[in-house]
């Protein structure tokens, strides 16, 4: 793991602000699905965005992290949420993505 | 450094199902059968902030105040107030305040500690505004922060950085191109970028 400013330093490097509003909003669907899944669990009542915030923000590393890890870390702290309000514990999710891991490839669902 | 362009699709060819993509339907699917959520509740919200909620919600709002004094007045006074007779969709979730850029004070936001946005207004947040990168730099260097969007503020240009928070979500009222304005409100608002109203443009 790379020391916070030496991170810092490559990504000012980097540093390339888009000119225009017409970007892509996520770069893969599951991050979509991400961000869905949390908005409409909020929605619903199941938690605040205050209790998914905190969990974001430990999750981010106090907003050390790039926007590169920004969504995994994002269903990392919506995992957390969940198991800490015992809706689904991270290791039952583990286990079906283990399972899901294991299916042939060219599987289309 | 080969891939300095941030919004570059990533992986240039075909590679086996990313672990994160694997767990995010993996959760759903375990959400789906505990009855916490539906299928179609996640594709409405991605649908919702694809295609209608975005930056051009706050550029409306943008273009009101600039044409009708009254309503500036009490947007600066109570953005989330000011807001609700646009009936936008997801914008009642957080408070909203508004922060007027004029000769002598320019504003930009900024989340220290994540990425808390005015979704209601300005849909997701674009991708520099997650990064440490820009967080860091709003904070300790905001004005060469500007200088690299394109932002030169005269010395006399009092710069104020707003952090946003669970609680209050700010969106910058940037100050009109110069110029005649069009006639119509919706002609105005395609002239209010994104960015203006995160208060890392001028226009």
């Amino acid at each position: 793991v790379s020391e916070p400013q030496d991170r810092w330093a490559e990504l000012s490097e980097q540093f390339a602000p888009p000119q225009a509003n017409g970007e892509f909003l996520f770069d893969a669907p599951w991050q979509g699905r991400a961000f869905g899944m949390a908005h409409s669990l909020v929605e619903a009542g199941r938690f605040s965005w205050d209790e998914f915030r905190e969990q974001l923000i430990i999750a981010l590393d106090r907003g050390a992290v790039g926007s590169d890890q920004y969504y995994e870390r994002f269903l990392l702290a919506l995992e957390r949420t969940l198991a800490a309000k015992k809706f689904c514990a991270e290791t039952e999710v583990a286990q079906r993505a283990e399972e899901y891991s294991a299916r042939p490839h060219g599987h289309d669902h | 450094m080969s891939d300095d362009n941030q919004d570059a699709p990533h992986g240039h060819h075909h590679e086996p199902p990313n672990p994160a993509a694997i767990r995010a339907e993996a959760l759903e699917s375990i959400l789906i059968e505990r009855g916490l959520l539906r299928a179609e509740q996640v594709d409405d919200v991605i649908a919702k902030y694809n295609d209608r909620v975005g930056p051009m919600n706050g550029a409306l709002v943008v273009a009101r105040a600039w044409r009708d004094p009254q309503f500036k007045a009490s947007l600066l006074r109570d953005g989330t107030a000011a807001i609700a007779e646009f009936g936008f969709e997801g914008a009642q979730v957080e408070k909203l305040v508004v922060v007027e850029n004029t000769a002598e004070v320019h504003n930009m936001v900024v989340c220290t500690l994540c990425s808390c946005y005015p979704w209601g207004v300005l849909g997701l947040p674009p991708k520099w505004y997650k990064d440490p990168a820009y967080r860091s730099r709003a904070v300790r260097e905001p004005r060469a922060l500007l200088r690299d969007f394109g932002v030169e503020l005269a010395a006399d240009i009092a710069l104020k950085v707003w952090d946003s928070s669970a609680e209050v979500r700010y969106m910058v009222l940037p100050e009109p191109p110069a110029g005649e304005l069009p006639k119509s409100e919706s002609e105005v608002a395609k002239l209010v970028s994104r960015d203006s109203m995160i208060g890392v443009a001028l226009l």
